[in-house]
């Protein structure tokens, strides 16, 4: 039953009932409503239970300020935890329940805590649980068990999100009178424009007024605007769409909700991210109501007055029929009228001895009674308000009152006064200011290209919101190069009203610590007595006390209670308001999903994957992939039901005794070019590149400025003036950005041209004795004998009819070529090697094999046998370093450290059992016998069994280790064993590097 | 997210940048000439400034051109944008 | 007063009105034995063990605003200890050991929570490193164990654990004694200890100049007047270079707005705390229900105390690749800090080329675990005169000598 719906009125459509789930009991509402809105319509008072004292709770505010409503919506994957009841729309069948209450919301065995409230206050987890020291961990328990709000899905997300990015003139945050006039003058004036409120509706406080403009109801004017700016081709209207960031540079982040008001599970896109970068921006997201701060002013029944009388004129619900208005301040007279008219009966209470102005004489003629200079200083009743205590005030703060009148309501509703919503123009960098005559704080001096407007910026009358709206709009558009256009202001109704008088604190009849709790902030059941308590701890920055109290941490982050919560401080401090200032505002302004802001980048689409040419046919070929940055690489072919293991010992064993090929395309490569490359690359690199012939390859390293080794790979001097550097595969696109900025910044005089090749040219590895014969079995046009083609040299040749580019150079050891070929044939060119290695059993390899070829050889991988502290010395290559050039990184090598003796320099190592495969990274000891913290002497940084040598085989790095040839050292093994192994050289098979010299 | 004006394409967001430190800091023309001191000056020491930076910044995906920039490093307002050597 | 069960219990009988502050907010004294420059977590440490450990206890600490309210209190409050290099975990051994008994120390529930660290292995390299750095932890007595993903998949069961993830997790290494504190009590509970030892604290303090005498260091100026000392100990995080140039200085280091943020406070849902360096995120559950989530640093020099909004989307995206259920709650509030980084991802503890001036910073992203450790050997640098063992490798010199710690493996992203 409806039972507080009225009969007529309201944004809402009596046609379309729909029927939800509260706390699993069913209930109707209409369409146009709010979970909120259809929950007062039902009666339904209690909705949550407090944070830490789990007291009743009911709805206090109708938009983001709402700190009690907090429910969970949904269920399964898609269930959506911690929105506000007042800004979930309502659908047919939606199933929502409390966050709070166990076991359930009318009883809820942890609202002895309020009973115990005393023992709880601020910061009372600092001064105990300490000991016994080892239960922490159990008390932790408890306190985790009995805080958060909702639950988190248990299933991934099945919806989709999407970010774009946009550009405009003008954005417009907030679309109530202000912001449709901003944007109604922006857009007239020709400015692109956006304009975002984040209800579903555009109008924001008009969309419940009983003001009219231009002589007709406030709602119809918005419908007008909307209209207007819906039809020009260059605005764009973003309803259900929060600006929820400011930041640098005019940029601005808006969350736009496109599917929850429709369902759970509904096809599309769930939420947009719009990035938008404005020349200008109009912020105006109006302004909050203060609640007032009484003994139990947080029962069920207590809500703010423009609450009240947004559900009655804008969802046509009563949420009562006796009701108080408690106030401070002309506005809530209208919500005294609302009552009125809604059929409730209606008692003011005015803290002020003159009472209202012209309302107040509305108010009258209606023969509601106003009490003035009273103020409400308790609520009785528990689940819901029963009624008020009121008593007589002198307007003194410090004054102890005397309650004389007690009386039973079951609606009370309060007006604080208002407070702007600067959270915007916060995060944009601008200071916000306190306004001694307005009581509260503004938006001061801006610190970008922005202008707040209407009640966020301090404007509560219509017609000036209007105005400053209009003027707003025209400031922004004439900045942005346009003229402003002339825009009439609509008239609109003006009532004079009395001065507000600053209340942030109701006395009551016993002192504030011992009073009933007068809370602050809700959601965190912060009180007076918390803050008061914090400043007597010495607590005094509004920062710590905001921290130690939790006041404006919840997840309304203090839109409702910060402004009395710093007016509460500054009394207990004797300061006036404006020296205590404000916390800062940070994003979001209300809460976004992670999904959003993350939107189509997550999961397979987190980070690109890079294949090269030949992937398919290796995905044929049943290999598995490994992940080399961005690259999947194949890791090895596995014949059968082989593993890991058994296909690596057959790979190796076939291209060490026939031939093997495989895919090195990932390699980095980089074409360097011009009149002064030479210079460039011995500038770069470690060895003398001007001494290489035309045709001949080399290897290189290159060196960080602080002489640690950064890259490593072949280079080949094409012609002249030409090089084909090649890099690692995770150093491609850092190294060209390494030489592309010395070129620019140190060097702008080498005329020196780099291209990457990357990606244009794909490698293909055909490695072991019978590598000259399969490409002379493909039909090769040049003669690929030593004489003509040494080691280390490079040909352009064809190779079956396709040109390449030829490399006779070797990364395991054996005579092995490298074809590198367009990628467009690289495919084509892998499958007809295959074919021209048939008779001698071609077989393919992956990452693994390669890798223990290699390392039979004693060759490094940079970033594996490296790792940002191992110089060229280290790795025993002083034979790389010239000495008759400078080049980057030398003048680090005479360094102090990078001279001592006892540097870990790279070896071999040899389990002395001969059958230890030592696990990579394993650390090396000396001294089995040594006490904890152990000294180590090295670790372990490449570690294969070999088939080919028949026993395991380990590179390493060891504290002076090529001095301790055939010592042993001992692998400290997980288990806690010592395995010794005999310190050897690096280079395990074929030292003298004949076999690829044939 | 900073808008950065590249002195070759114009105003771009800054993910399409990379940052590349201080500018200004000149390779020492004979580094064996230096103290350890010195070069360790050189290499690692950084003016670090709050407010007034004098930086490099790089078109990464775009011209992929490096450039000048005077940015604040506190308002992160930037000054002024400029083609090296201008 | 002592806090105690006991003594919440008598004050809750008498409304709460007995407590006292737990620190004074004293006048400056016109001369200290050491004055310390900053008032977050390592300044306060610094100052309680110099009252301590070296009875020195003319000793001002000096904040230009608040107490903690630099990254002591815009930290994601992880503490661990398995760093890769012996110099750099024995130091934060050393940390961690104080971390264990410090409520008990400082009389202050900082609610040290060793639930546990997972730094998660996403390809055969990280595998690589993660033995290595478990390797050496154990040799250090550290307590570390490498674990596979199965295991992973039963102590974490929300993680993506699924083969064909973008960046599949093939293991782990994982510190059982480390975990999370409460950033802002350790502030206050140092602040408080300190301050019951004599230690003057004296908010709203700023230092404008660092004044020397033949080569010494003989006061500061400050926005509350002059201040005379022998000994002073910088140690204002971001802001370290401003504080050098004072004294004619140059850092190597460099500061960088580094972000995170929280969610709305969820049911207990993530038990532990998750990293992960090839993905770039790392995760923990507040007592109170919050997701807390660093991200990584912003890659341009900024004073700001925030970063560039991409930064916090590519968080969100690691985030929600490692745990999928996480995508439909939501962020409440987002933030930023100033952090100094080193070249070697490693800190500063060190006596400077000034007599008696001294220098703690170039904590990068990882400074709130080692906020006990750092005061402790800090406190033993400045009243000694000479580095303690433990942080003898982390001075000024290491920059000339080229003796540098290179902890980029083990703090990559952030911690």
């Amino acid at each position: 039953m409806q039972i507080n719906r009225l009969s007529q009125g309201g944004r809402i459509d009596r046609s379309k009932p729909l029927g939800f789930r509260f706390n699993g009991k069913r209930y109707q509402g209409f369409a146009g409503d709010t979970l909120a809105s259809a929950l007062l319509a039902n009666g339904v008072l209690l909705v949550s239970r407090s944070f830490k004292l789990h007291r009743p709770r009911g709805i206090v505010a109708a938009g983001s300020d709402e700190p009690n409503a907090i429910v969970q919506v949904g269920s399964g994957a898609s269930t959506i935890p911690n929105l506000r009841a007042t800004e979930v729309e309502l659908y047919d069948g939606l199933k929502a329940r409390s966050t709070k209450g166990w076991p359930g919301l009318r009883f809820d065995i942890a609202a002895l805590n309020d009973r115990f409230s005393p023992l709880l206050g601020a910061g009372f987890y600092y001064k105990t649980f300490m000991r016994p020291k080892a239960f922490w961990k159990h008390y932790e328990r408890f306190i985790r068990a009995s805080a958060g709000f909702g639950a988190a899905p248990q299933r991934t997300d099945p919806d989709r999100y999407e970010h774009c990015n946009a550009h405009c003139d003008v954005l417009v945050a907030g679309a109530g009178p202000a912001g449709l006039m901003a944007a109604l003058v922006a857009a007239r004036s020709g400015a692109r424009v956006i304009v975002a409120d984040e209800q579903n509706e555009f109008g924001g406080a008009l969309l419940s007024a009983s003001a009219t403009i231009d002589g007709q109801p406030a709602p119809d004017w918005v419908a007008t605007v909307v209209a207007e700016l819906s039809g020009y081709e260059d605005v764009t209207v973003l309803p259900r769409s929060t600006v929820f960031g400011y930041h640098d540079h005019n940029f601005l982040t808006l969350a736009e909700r496109c599917t929850d008001h429709i369902g759970e599970r509904v096809q599309g896109v769930r939420q947009r991210l719009w990035r938008v970068r404005a020349k200008q921006v109009v912020l105006a997201q109006g302004a909050f109501e203060r609640p007032l701060v009484f003994c139990n002013n947080d029962r069920p029944g207590v809500m703010t007055a423009s609450a009240v009388s947004t559900y009655i004129r804008r969802y046509a619900v009563c949420p009562g029929k006796r009701a108080v208005v408690f106030t401070n301040n002309d506005s809530a007279y209208e919500t005294a009228l609302d009552l009125r008219a809604s059929g409730a009966t209606v008692i003011v209470i005015d803290s002020r001895s003159g009472g209202a102005g012209a309302l107040g004489a509305a108010v009258r003629k209606e023969g509601i009674t106003v009490l003035a200079a009273h103020v409400v200083t308790d609520v009785t009743g528990r689940r819901k308000v029963a009624g008020v205590r009121v008593a007589q005030w002198s307007g003194d703060v410090t004054a102890r009152v005397e309650n004389t009148i007690r009386i039973d309501c079951d609606l009370l509703a309060v007006s604080g006064g208002w407070s702007p919503a600067v959270h915007l123009h916060s995060h944009s960098g601008g200071k916000n200011v306190w306004e001694e005559s307005l009581h509260c704080f503004v938006p001061g001096e801006t610190a970008q290209a922005c202008v707040s407007a209407g009640s966020g910026n301090g404007k509560w009358a219509l017609d000036a919101c209007l105005r400053d709206g209009r003027d707003a709009g025209a400031a922004v558009a004439s900045r942005c190069g346009f003229e402003a256009a002339e825009v009439p202001l609509p008239s609109a109704s003006d009532t004079a009203v009395n001065e507000m008088q600053p209340l942030w604190r109701v006395p009551a009849v016993k002192d504030p610590d011992r009073c009933p709790k007068q809370f602050v902030d809700y959601q965190n059941d912060t009180s007076v007595a918390d803050i008061r308590l914090a400043v007597r701890e010495g607590y005094r920055n509004v920062e710590h006390v905001k921290r130690y109290t939790a006041l404006g941490f919840g997840t309304d982050q203090g839109k409702l209670g910060n402004i009395n919560g710093m007016a509460i401080l500054a009394e207990c401090l004797d300061e006036d308001i404006k020296d205590v200032g404000t916390t800062t505002f940070r994003p979001a302004y209300t809460p976004v999903t992670f999904g959003v802001g993350a939107g189509e980048n997550v999961g397979e689409l987190l980070d690109p994957v890079r294949k090269t040419a030949i992937h398919e046919w290796h995905e044929q070929h049943g290999a598995p992939f490994e992940v080399v940055g961005q690259w999947h690489r194949p890791w090895y072919f596995p014949r059968g039901d082989e593993d890991l293991h058994a296909a690596v010992a057959r790979e190796c064993l076939a291209t060490r005794n026939s031939v093997g090929i495989m895919d090195a395309s990932t390699l980095g490569k980089i074409d360097a070019q011009g009149p002064d490359v030479v210079e460039f690359l011995e500038r770069i690199y470690t060895h003398n590149v001007g001494k290489m012939k035309v045709g001949r390859c080399a290897y290189g390293i290159m060196l960080g400025e602080d002489g640690m080794v950064m890259d490593d790979g072949v280079m080949a001097r094409l012609a002249e003036n030409r090089f084909y550097l090649t890099t690692t595969t995770g150093g491609a696109a850092p190294v060209l950005a390494w030489l592309e900025t010395w070129l620019q910044t140190e060097w702008p005089e080498l005329e020196v041209y780099l291209t990457s090749l990357t990606e244009t040219y794909s490698t293909i590895a055909v490695a072991g004795p019978n590598s000259r014969r399969v490409l002379q079995n493909a039909g090769c046009s040049i003669d690929l004998e030593r004489e003509s083609f040494p080691f280390m040299s490079v040909r352009s040749a064809n190779l079956a009819g396709i040109p390449v580019q030829l490399f006779r150079v070797s990364f395991s050891g054996e005579l092995a070529f490298e074809v590198n070929i367009d990628s467009r044939y690289a495919e084509q060119m892998w499958r007809l090697l295959m074919q021209a290695g048939q008779e001698f059993d071609i077989t393919p390899y992956g990452t693994e094999t390669m890798h223990v070829l290699r390392a039979e050889k004693g060759f490094v991988i940079v970033g594996q046998d490296t790792d940002g502290s191992v110089t060229p010395v280290d790795l025993g290559m002083n034979w790389m370093l010239s000495k008759d050039k400078d080049y980057l990184g030398k003048r680090s090598l005479a360094r102090k450290d990078c001279l001592r003796e006892d540097r870990k320099q790279l070896v071999g190592l040899l389990s002395e059992d001969g059958k230890t495969v030592l696990p990579e990274g394993t650390q090396l000891v000396d001294d089995t016998g040594a006490p904890i913290p152990v000294p180590m002497c090295g670790h372990v940084t490449s570690s294969y069994f070999s088939a080919c040598l028949g026993h395991p085989i380990a590179l390493a790095l060891v504290a002076g280790g090529r001095a301790r040839r055939d010592e042993t050292t001992f692998a400290a093994m997980q288990d806690g064993t010592r395995v010794p192994v005999r310190i050897v050289s690096s280079v395990f098979y074929d030292a003298k590097g004949e076999r690829q010299n044939v | 997210m900073l808008l950065i004006k590249c002195p070759w394409c114009g105003e771009r967001a800054e993910t399409e940048f990379s940052y590349g430190g201080e500018a200004g800091i000149t390779r020492p023309r004979d580094p064996d000439a230096l103290s350890d001191a010195e070069w360790a000056d050189y290499l690692f020491n950084r003016t670090n400034p709050r407010g007034a930076h004098e930086e490099l910044w790089n078109h990464a995906h775009g011209c992929r051109r490096w450039f000048g920039a005077e940015r604040d490093t506190v308002s992160y307002v930037i000054a002024r944008t400029y083609k090296l050597g201008s | 007063m002592k806090y105690s069960a006991l003594n919440l219990v008598r004050n809750a009988l008498t409304g709460n009105r007995n407590w006292t502050p737990a620190w004074r907010s004293p006048e400056p004294a016109r001369e200290y034995d050491v004055v310390i420059v900053g008032g977050g977590g390592h300044g306060l440490a610094t100052a309680y063990y110099l009252a301590k450990e070296h009875g020195i206890r003319r000793v001002a600490v000096l904040e230009k605003g608040w107490i903690g309210g630099g990254n002591t209190g815009r930290n994601t409050t992880i503490v661990r200890s398995n760093y890769l290099w012996t110099e750099a975990s024995l130091l934060y051994e050393k940390s961690m050991q104080l971390w264990e008994g410090l409520s008990q120390d400082l009389n202050y529930n900082v609610m040290f929570s060793q639930r546990g660290v997972y730094n998660l292995g996403h390809t055969l390299q990280d595998m690589r490193d993660i033995e290595r750095r478990v390797s050496a932890n154990r040799l250090n007595g550290i307590d570390a164990e490498v674990v596979t993903a199965a295991q992973l998949k039963t102590a974490i069961p929300y993680l993506d654990t699924s083969p064909d993830a973008r960046y599949p997790i093939l293991g782990a290494s994982l510190q059982r004694r480390a975990g999370v504190a409460r950033h802002d009590a350790v502030a206050w509970g140092f602040a408080r200890a300190a301050d019951s030892l004599g230690v003057d604290i004296i908010e709203q303090c700023e230092v404008t100049a660092i004044r020397t005498e033949q080569g010494g260091v003989s006061a500061v100026e400050t926005t509350r007047g002059t201040i005379r000392a022998g000994k002073v100990g910088v140690v204002v995080a971001g802001n370290a270079s401003v504080l050098a140039s004072m004294a004619g200085l140059r850092l190597p280091v460099e500061s960088h707005p580094l972000q995170a943020f929280v969610s709305e406070p969820l049911k207990p849902v993530l038990d532990t705390v998750v990293m992960s360096n090839a993905v770039h995120g790392y995760v923990s559950q507040s007592d109170k229900g919050e997701l807390v989530i660093g991200a990584g640093i912003d890659a341009y020099l900024g004073y700001g105390q925030r970063g560039s909004f991409p930064t916090i989307e590519h968080t969100m995206e690691a985030i929600i690749t490692l745990f999928p259920i996480f995508s439909r709650v939501r962020m409440l509030r987002l933030w930023g800090g100033i952090v100094d980084v080193c070249p070697d991802a490693c800190p500063i503890i060190s006596k400077t080329p000034v007599a008696g001036l001294y220098f703690n910073c170039g904590w990068g992203t990882g400074g709130f675990k080692a906020t006990p450790g750092s005061g402790w050997t800090f406190a033993h640098t400045i009243a000694q005169d000479r580095p303690h063992e433990l942080n003898a490798p982390f001075d000024l010199e290491r920059f000339t000598t080229g003796a540098l710690i290179d902890e980029h493996g083990a703090a990559a992203v952030a911690h």
